[in-house]
């Protein structure tokens, strides 16, 4: 599969380097050269410089061809705007956004797009992890109501 | 009507002033704090601070119940978001954007929002107007059935001069709806309004029209002289 990563932060390269090791046809995207330093050594994709939300990068990181589009930044405009450019512009078959705030998340997955949220996911491992805590110290039952999400990760 | 401007930079702010001499409703949502006491401190109270991209500052602007939201910031993707989650989440029956990269004009426009405004091609298409071959600068598109807004300023060679509106032959589905003369008057045509020298001429056309109705306001391009 002919992957495109869009950011290459820590979630971007560590899927980057999990699909490159399996095979995959890997391309990652990323404004900050610097970036490419959280792929491992061994790295066998290519690095492209350029901005996910523009379409000649896209063009340039081949997404005419690409089976798969990722997008993994911070910034939950620039994913969402990456992600429809590749779905409805470049039309490429499988595309996945992270989208932080979970009301947008929401609206966009109602519009189609196929979105994770790393706030929602966060928020029930910890919650999850703080109840396995509590039953561990043998009991008491609904001391932990929420769990606070952020924009972290 | 209720507006909310995202963005209070340079065309926020003389927007909002603009509109409130109109007696709209108007709120501009700025996330920087100086400039937001800046707005408030010469146009009053209709600042709100936060990030208008947030779904749930919109709530707080109000947006369920304004009737055009307008993203005015310096960023292209959060202008499309802005007026997506408006027009999707809030059902705004207007939303604006404007368009810093020329490029994404016609992602914006794939993408669904409503109208679009091109700073930067506005800017270009002033400057181009002062070249000869040049003389239409498109003002505003509107999603529906590919319709513009365009702007000719009419030159003393151009083949209209003298001519009576009725007696132009325009592009099919263009239509001249405002001249405005050298003199800075603004008329609105009637078939006998004659087009002068001068005049800038605001016509609706379809986009693919728009070289049809350039040629016959101003006549063919004549080759640059250098």
């Amino acid at each position: 599969m002919r992957v495109i990563i869009m950011g290459c932060g820590r979630r971007g390269s560590t899927l980057a380097a999990m699909l490159d090791a399996e095979g995959h046809d890997v391309t990652v995207l990323d404004v900050d050269a610097a970036a490419f330093s959280f792929l491992p050594d061994d790295f066998g994709g290519t690095e492209i410089v350029g901005n996910g939300a523009d379409e000649d990068s896209l063009r340039c990181a081949g997404i005419e061809q690409a089976d798969a589009f990722v997008s993994t930044t911070r910034g939950d405009n620039r994913n969402v705007m990456a992600a429809q450019m590749a779905k409805h512009i470049f039309n490429v078959p499988r595309v996945i956004t992270l989208v932080h705030d979970p009301i947008r998340e929401e609206m966009y997955r109602s519009l189609g797009l196929r979105t994770v949220s790393p706030t929602l996911i966060v928020a029930h491992s910890l919650k999850e992890a703080l109840l396995a805590e509590e039953s561990a110290l043998g009991g008491g039952v609904g001391g932990v109501e929420a769990a606070e999400g952020g924009n972290g990760g | 009507m209720y507006i909310i401007i995202v963005g209070g930079g340079k065309i926020g702010y003389f927007l909002a002033r603009q509109l409130l001499e109109d007696q709209h409703e108007v709120l501009i949502v700025e996330q920087n704090a100086e400039k937001a006491a800046q707005i408030a401190e010469d146009l009053g109270e209709i600042v709100m601070l936060g990030d208008g991209c947030e779904a749930a500052t919109m709530e707080r602007a109000g947006m369920g119940r304004s009737d055009m939201a307008i993203a005015l910031t310096g960023d292209d993707e959060d202008n499309l978001v802005v007026c997506q989650v408006a027009k999707h989440k809030f059902n705004v029956p207007h939303t604006i954007a404007r368009i810093n990269n020329p490029k994404n004009e016609r992602i914006f426009k794939m993408l669904g929002i409503d109208a679009t405004i091109s700073s930067t091609g506005v800017i270009l298409a002033h400057i181009e107007q002062e070249l000869p071959s040049h003389p239409m600068i498109p003002l505003m598109t509107l999603k529906g059935g590919g319709l513009e807004i365009v702007e000719v300023k009419i030159p003393p060679d151009a083949p209209v001069v003298g001519k009576p509106v009725k007696d132009i032959l325009l592009p099919q589905k263009s239509l001249i709806t405002l001249i405005v003369g050298s003199d800075g008057q603004a008329r609105l045509p009637t078939g006998d309004t004659q087009i002068q020298a001068g005049d800038e001429v605001v016509a609706v056309t379809m986009l693919d029209s728009e070289d049809a109705l350039r040629s016959a306001l101003v006549g063919e391009p004549a080759p640059r002289p250098y």
